[in-house]
Formats: structure tokens, sequence, C-alpha cells
């Protein structure tokens, strides 16, 4: 047999064996958390704040969690696109394909991308004693809005800068001027800007550590933005630190929570993204 | 368009006055309409033109256009033509200035569209782009629904009455043949018309915004025959409302069409004139080699 022929099988088997591996650790974690969560998992976990004594195996639940963690996850996933849309289109708009500001920009982003959220955390709650700000939920959007805007902004700048030379000169030749060819941007991109959202969503739910010191943990769900707020991440870490059994059972059922919100929003995040991709030449 | 802008200062008087000129026209124009040819749309001034005086465009270092002095006739079809780089479409963008987009771009000499330079400071660019009607050699729909691909020129102009938006996208997907094909999916993405209809998809939304001229770069050299001869037709058929600038690598497409031919060679105008006369007798020795396929 020609050796191209035995190549090509190798590799092929190669990346079998590299999906089977990837595929067996998503199987592992998953099986994992239902064999442990799913027994400990019940209505009052989804429906009730956790009552006195709950990380010692007394009753209610983790509705605190998962309103706090949606919360943080809607307001930051809002403000970060507001700061973000703008940055991308002057990057890819604005300015030229080789422009220096560009190239130094998409730089320290790629630089802050790679930044611990603990770093975050830290740094935001440095900012927050300067201000004399209490852990909040408002810290806590603060803090996740920062740690998701190097992705928000990279992975639509990705999109963004495939965007075809001929379109924009199109929209040019209409009598456009740079700002109102917003409108066929945002469109051109949109899938970018799904994608984007979608990976920052997964990001910003599953934060621990950049919201320990910012958005604080508390019992109770809040009201205000200047309240403190738990959220689901942490919940699983302290009921997983804890010695009783039950409850680390129940660290389980609060990571199962978690995933399925994840999954929930992937899945109509994409579907909302096919809806509006429909128009993209 | 059919609004005036008397309210912005930074109008120049000239183009106040072509607009008010514009808008006189436009009401006769749409009342002769009621009566005779139902999908004929124009708005346009009469005796528009275009001249270039001494137009130099340097990108870097690169004298890309030199020296260009040339007429482009109004209400006919005018034909650049010319071997691969010899500076075709960097004119016709110049022409709508799509070429201060460029990196390093300098030009001087003057570019007079109706009596006004496009390169004075007080003209705005977006009115000389409007006035422009481009059609690049590969369609390119916006990523929107065929409706909004005619009606976002006229949107971002300032038109939002919805019945005049439907008027206009009626008229002008008439006016390139496209109504009977589409006028049951006008809300379906302009993606998925064949490129054919497409590029006149394209053509009609530039006539949405009401332009004098329309540049065409190699317009059909990316469509089938058919498609292609089609967008010729037409051409032909808005050549009586429109000056049609029309960049062409295939020599036989300007034999076909051309009013006027203006070869090029090397950044240089060699010869320009009207078509039988530059086709059957050039005076130049450079565009007769050319015409006879000596080179290309």
């Amino acid at each position: 047999m020609k050796f191209k022929f035995i190549e090509e099988k190798v590799a092929k088997v190669l990346m079998i064996a590299s999906a089977i591996a990837v595929f067996a650790f998503v199987v592992n974690i998953i099986y994992t958390i239902l064999r442990r969560g799913l027994p400990a998992l019940n209505w009052d976990m989804i429906s009730k704040i956790p009552a006195g004594g709950y990380y010692n195996g007394g009753g209610g639940g983790i509705l605190n969690a998962i309103v706090g963690s949606l919360y943080i996850v809607l307001g930051s996933t809002i403000l970060g696109l507001l700061i973000s849309i703008p940055v991308v289109f002057y990057l890819n708009v604005y300015l030229s394909k080789d422009s220096r500001l560009a190239y130094t920009a998409r730089l320290a982003f790629d630089v802050l991308f790679g930044i611990p959220s603990i770093v975050y955390g830290a740094f935001a709650f440095t900012i927050m004693i300067y201000l004399g700000m209490h852990t909040s939920l408002g810290g806590g959007i603060l803090v996740i809005t920062l740690l998701i805007i190097p992705i928000l902004i990279r992975s639509m700048d990705e999109v963004a800068r495939q965007l075809p030379k001929d379109l924009l000169d199109a929209t040019y030749a209409l009598g456009a001027t740079k700002l109102e060819t917003i409108q066929v941007v945002l469109r051109q991109i949109a899938p970018g800007i799904a994608t984007a959202t979608l990976l920052s969503v997964g990001r910003a739910i599953g934060d621990a550590a950049g919201v320990m010191f910012t958005a604080g943990f508390t019992d109770s769900i809040p009201t205000s933005l200047s309240q403190p707020a738990a959220t689901l991440p942490l919940s699983v870490f302290f009921q997983l630190s804890s010695p009783n059994a039950d409850v680390q059972d129940r660290a389980y059922s609060a990571a199962l929570i978690l995933i399925f919100i994840v999954l929930v929003i992937s899945v109509t995040g994409r579907l909302i993204t096919n809806h509006f991709s429909k128009n993209k030449i | 368009m059919g609004t005036l802008q008397f309210g912005n200062p930074a109008q120049r008087l000239g183009s106040l006055g072509s607009l008010f000129f514009n808008n006189f026209l436009f009401h006769r124009k749409s009342q002769e309409n009621s009566h005779t040819q139902q999908h004929k749309v124009s708005y346009k001034l009469k005796n528009s033109n275009l001249s270039v005086r001494n137009l130099n465009v340097h990108i870097q270092k690169n004298h890309i256009l030199k020296n260009v002095n040339i007429e482009i006739p109004d209400k006919k079809i005018t034909c650049i033509i010319g071997p691969s780089g010899c500076g075709k479409s960097t004119l016709l963008k110049t022409f709508n200035r799509l070429i201060d987009d460029t990196e390093g771009v300098s030009y001087d000499g003057s570019i007079l569209v109706d009596g006004a330079d496009i390169f004075d400071n007080k003209t705005e660019i977006t009115e000389i782009r409007k006035k422009m009607g481009l059609l690049s050699q590969r369609p390119c729909p916006l990523p929107m629904s065929i409706y909004d691909n005619i009606a976002f020129g006229c949107k971002m102009h300032g038109e939002h009455r919805r019945k005049k938006l439907n008027q206009i996208v009626e008229d002008q997907l008439k006016a390139v043949g496209l109504w009977t094909e589409v006028k049951s999916r006008l809300n379906t993405p302009a993606s998925r018309l064949s490129i054919g209809q497409q590029q006149r998809l394209c053509l009609a939304r530039g006539l949405a915004v009401e332009p004098e001229f329309i540049l065409a770069d190699e317009a059909t050299s990316a469509l089938d025959p058919i498609s292609s001869k089609h967008i010729e037709e037409l051409f032909v058929e808005l050549k009586e409302d429109y000056a049609i600038i029309l960049v062409t690598h295939t020599l036989r497409q300007a034999l076909r069409i051309a009013d006027h031919v203006i070869f090029m060679y090397l950044g240089e105008v060699i010869e320009s004139g009207p078509a039988d006369e530059v086709f059957n007798n050039p005076k130049q020795e450079l565009t007769r080699k050319y015409l006879e396929g000596a080179f290309s």
C-alpha cells in the first residue's frame, strides 16, 4: 500500500480516538453529576431559598443562587454587549486592516482573555473598596462584565474581520456614512454576535472566583443592585466543602441545575442565531 | 430624493439649486408617469454631466492615473476598456470617491459633476455617492430581505413612509425586470436569489436612491451568459435616463453596447470618443493594436 494511504488511515484513527477521549470525559462528568445529584434533586431545591441550617443538612433549596446567577449573567451580558459591539465596529469599519491601534487593541484583548477570573475579582474588589461599595449584585455584574468583554470582543472580531469589503463598498455607494453601515454590519455578523454571547454566558454563569469577593454570598434573593447575591458556582463550592455527604450530594444537584441552565441557554441561543443569520450573504 | 433639505447649513448653494430643480422635475415626472409608463422612474436632472480634468491618482508611491482628461456624455453608455491593471477600476472608484478608503491614496486635479468639483471640501461625500449608483463585479446584496435591500437606501436618506417605500420597491424591481419573479417573496433573504437575479437586485437598489450615473465595474463578468445579456439589455434601456459608465474586459461587450469608448493603457487615457469612431477608425496605434488583440 502506498504511504499516503497508510497516513490517511492513521490520521483518521487518531482523530476518532481524540473525539472519543473528549466525549468520554463529558459523559463521565455528566454521569458523576447525575449519579450523585439526581437522587438529591427535588422541587424544594429549585423553588426555595435555604432554610436555617441548610448547609448542615437542613431544609430549603438554592433558589437564591439560581436567581443570583441569572441576574449576574443577564446584567453582565447586556452591559458587555453594549460595550463590545462599538469596539468591534470601530476596529473593523473605522480602522484600516493594518492599523497599529487595531493590532495593539487585539493584542491587549488577547492578554485580557487569559487573565484568571480571581485577578479580575481582586482588581474589582480594590476598586469597590476605593468607591466604598460593599459586596453586591452590582459589583458581581461589574466584574463578570470585565471578564467577558475580551471574549465578546475577540470572538465577534474574528467574524467581523471576514466582513466582505464589497459589502461595505456597496453600502457606502448608496450614500451611507461609516456609522450608517452599522445596520448592515450588525446583520452580517449576527451569527458571530450570537456565538460570542453564548460563549460569554457559559463563562459568566460558571465563574466562581470572580464573584467570590464582589457579589458575595447570601441566603436571600437580592432585590436591588446594592445587595449581595448568591451564585450557583459558589453554592456548589460551599456545599461541596461540607463534611456531610447529603449536603455534598446537593452540591451535585446544584451543578446539574447549572448545566441544565447552560444547556437551555445554548439551545435557545442556537435557534435564535439560525433565525437571525438567514439573511447573511 | 423627493424631500428638500433646506435646513442643512453645510449644503452648497449649487447643490441646493440642483436639489430644487430635481424636486421640481420629480413632481412633473411623477405626474407624467401616472398617465403613461407605469414602471419608468426617473427623477434625474437633464443635461447632467461628468468631466475629469487633469486627474492624477497616486496610491502609496505608484502613479495609478496619469493626467486623465475625459468627458462622460449624458444618457449614453460609456465603456472604459483597456488591459488589466491600466487603472480602469481605480478611475471608476475615484468617481464616487470610494478610493478615499484606500491606504495611502492621494489625488489632484478635479472631477466636475454638474459643475461642482467632487474633491471640493464643501462637497458632501455621501451626496456624491448617492449620485453614483455602483454595480460591482460580484453581486453584493445586503444581508436583508429583498424588500429591505431596496428600501435601505431610501430609509437612510430619510424616506420612511411605508406607502412610498412600497411604491419605490415595486417601481425599481419593475425597472430591472425582477418584479414578477420576486413579488410573492419580497420578505425572503436576498441571498436566496440566483446570482443573476442578485445582480439585477443590486442595480435596482442603486436606482432606488435616484442616482444620475451608473458605475458598473465589470458588472457582467461573474454572471452566466443569459443573466449577463439581461444586464446588458437593461443598460441599453436605462441609458435613456442615466449616464452609464461601464468598465469592461470583454471587447465584444463594448462593441455591442458602447456609445462612447475610453481606451486606457498604463494609467493614461490613450483615446476616447464615440464608439464607431474608436472601433472603426482608431487614431492611435496603441488602440488599433489593442482592438486587434495584439495584447490584452
